[in-house]
């Protein structure tokens, strides 16, 4: 037997057929419909940031999914991420022109709030040492990966190794969020404040208003998602992966299985943060802006509503409930007539309050969740498989009953 | 095997002692566990050598379990010592002292539920058992072939590809023993293992053992008298954390002491 024998995942073949789909949807069909000019770019720019969403949830789901720690800190990895494609694109954006008395650019995001001294004038404004490296794009993608990475690699370090788990690990890592949270937003870290990174021009030399970018960013996007997919598919599916889902299950048993839990931990999180921090820098340029309210907590917890939506423990959940998750959200908090129906006849001030505010999303977000987790514990990614599962009873009901 | 021919006749207390450590297994030195005043545990010395059975039995709150925890590193003594193969471990990470090669079975059957059958075999392989390895490593066809012989010989080979928390309990209990007996430690601390299971099985269980006994050391701790009569190996009474009696179950059944430790006075 060879190893798909081995790992019994009973599922049909739907979801490879899926993954097929959403490939061929990502990379053929949103283009072409862009192209054939059905499709605006700016929906695609959307569906960029989109699918830069699910990898963080990809990236959750690996710590929690698998592992079964529940993290609040990836909001913050995400942000490292999208700070850094951030300071590198404010190097080569705004007004040119601004330097600082070294010679060296000043971003114009940093020179609208830069933190002055008592009796200095905008003549004082200096780039910091730390925005330095953040000038070249090859330094930046890797500083990207390797902050998250780090950060993650010496918190989990300390923190798995004196075996702190379960809600004290999802309390401390929220701690942690919003700690770095005030941090970004005080003016005086040089890191422009509750403003952030803003005046975006170029990458790599190519303007970001140019469709042709935005069409490119979006198409690296999608392959950079079906690269850490794969990359995911292949840990979880390693002996590592089986290991994880130990931790998950008992960790104190597989202690005595003569295996240290803290180390895969510490891996696993680091992998996570760096996943985390890539999806980040994705996003920055799709969004032309980086502030710290991407950091906030809610946003943590909000990653964690996709993951729990779409399905945890399955790596295509987390990337389904992102999406389905995002695309309602852009659906529904979009100004728009849904009670178009009544009008005519019926005078507005009586349907006034039935309209469809984008205030109500929360509710709805709120509903959704709730009601995934008392009702499809499984996810949205379990619904084929049960409805095909309940097919199947029913055709083998069948065709008994007609035997008889 | 340990014999140390070398210790003279000016071989104080503290060489004795040494002796002792060494040709045992696994030796407690005057181990005492504190539960916040309640002395859980209180043994002023025990061995193990190699390649023995041992039984324990004892009252309920006598301290067995607690002395599987002393062992294997789960509870620290609060004093004493805990040697293995002449190495101290008493304040030695459980992780580490399970590399060393004691294997351990709780009382209640703990498998990982999500891992199917097969998989919690798996994990149990000796071996290294650092990142890297676990990463890449492709499993052989010999140990696939080993796992699947013990799964046939506890009868869970139908269900290899099943996941763990579909089992029966005693199905469950089979699948710890079996990745114990797949970790190939050299010393097995058995924590009731005949509980909850039936007659038959409880039988081949005994028959497991005793195989098991000819290669390596193991502590079973067991209520089910038949069970270890079935096990015909030297008994050690644990009574409110101390040692009260040693010897063959039938003569153990004797004496009186222990007759009113079970019984009440």
């Amino acid at each position: 037997m060879n190893n798909q024998d081995r790992t019994p995942r009973n599922r049909f073949h739907f979801p490879v057929g899926f993954r097929a789909l959403i490939v061929i949807t990502a990379l053929g069909v949103v283009p072409g419909l862009y192209w054939a000019g059905y499709m605006t770019i700016e929906t695609v720019n959307m569906f960029g940031r989109y699918l830069a969403f699910a990898m963080v949830a990809l990236s959750l789901d690996l710590i929690w999914g698998y592992t079964g720690m529940l993290c609040l800190c990836q909001s913050f990895f995400f942000s490292l991420g999208g700070y850094a494609m951030g300071m590198y694109l404010a190097h080569h954006g705004g007004p040119e022109g601004i330097v600082d008395a070294n010679g060296w650019k000043l971003p114009a995001c940093l020179y609208v709030v830069y933190p002055y001294g008592i009796g200095e004038s905008p003549g004082d404004a200096m780039t910091p040492w730390f925005w330095k490296p953040f000038y070249r794009l090859e330094i930046t993608i890797l500083l990207g990966l390797l902050l998250p990475g780090l950060m993650a690699f010496v918190v989990g370090f300390f923190v798995f190794r004196s075996r702190v788990r379960g809600v004290f690990f999802a309390v401390l890592t929220q701690a942690l969020t919003f700690a770095a949270w005030l941090i970004f937003c005080m003016n005086d870290m040089k890191l422009c404040g509750t403003n952030g990174m803003n005046r975006f021009d170029q990458i790599a030399g190519f303007r970001l208003v140019e469709d042709r970018t935005r069409m490119a960013l979006y198409l690296i996007t999608v392959l950079a998602l079906i690269a850490v997919y794969t990359l995911c598919h292949f840990v979880v599916h390693s002996r590592l992966g089986r290991v994880l889902i130990a931790i998950r299950d008992n960790e104190t048993r597989l202690r005595f299985a003569g295996y240290q839990p803290y180390v895969f931990k510490v891996f696993v999180f680091s992998l996570s943060a760096m996943i985390a921090g890539l999806a980040g820098m994705l996003y920055t340029p799709q969004m032309g802006i980086f502030t710290p309210t991407n950091m906030e907590v809610k946003e943590s917890i909000l990653i964690v509503i996709w993951v729990a939506v779409g399905g945890r423990g399955t790596l295509m959940g987390p990337v389904v409930g992102a999406l389905a998750i995002n695309l309602l959200y852009n659906v529904l908090t979009s100004q728009r007539e849904f009670l178009w129906l009544l009008e005519g006849g019926i005078p507005v001030s009586v349907y006034e309050n039935l309209i469809w505010k984008p205030d109500y999303w929360p509710f709805v977000l709120g509903a959704l969740f709730v009601g995934v987790v008392l009702f499809l514990p499984g996810g949205l990614w379990s619904v084929p498989e049960r409805l095909i599962f309940i097919i199947r009873r029913l055709v083998s009901l069948i065709l008994r009953t007609e035997r008889v | 095997m340990y014999a140390d021919p070398v210790s003279g006749p000016a071989a104080t207390a503290g060489e004795d002692r040494e002796d002792d450590v060494r040709s045992f297994l696994v030796y407690l030195d005057s181990v005492q566990v504190d539960f916040d005043g309640f002395l859980a545990l209180d043994i002023s010395s025990f061995g193990v050598r190699e390649d023995e059975l041992r039984v324990i039995i004892g009252p309920n709150g006598a301290g067995k379990t607690t002395l599987c925890d002393v062992i294997s590193g789960k509870t620290l003594p609060s004093s004493g010592r805990v040697f293995f193969d002449g190495n101290d471990i008493t304040t030695m990470p459980d992780d580490e002292i399970a590399r060393l090669g004691v294997g351990r079975k709780f009382q209640t059957p703990t498998v990982f539920d999500s891992l199917t059958v097969f998989e919690n075999m798996e994990l149990s392989l000796p071996g290294k058992k650092g990142i890297w390895r676990s990463l890449l490593s492709r499993q052989s066809a010999e140990s696939r072939d080993h796992i699947m012989s013990l799964l046939e010989r506890v009868r869970l080979v139908t269900q290899a590809e099943k996941q763990a928390r579909h089992l029966s309990h005693g199905q469950r209990q089979w699948l710890e023993i079996s990745m114990l007996i797949l970790a190939n430690p050299r010393l097995l601390l058995i924590d009731e293992p005949a509980a909850g299971l039936t007659d038959e099985e409880t039988a081949l269980t005994a028959e497991l053992f005793l195989e098991l006994s000819t290669s390596h050391s193991m502590i079973v701790i067991e209520h089910d008298m038949s069970f270890v009569r079935r096990l015909n190996a030297p008994v050690t009474v644990l009574n409110e954390g101390k040692v009260m009696a040693e010897g063959m179950i039938d003569s153990v059944q004797k004496d009186p002491a222990v007759v009113e430790a079970y019984l009440g006075r």
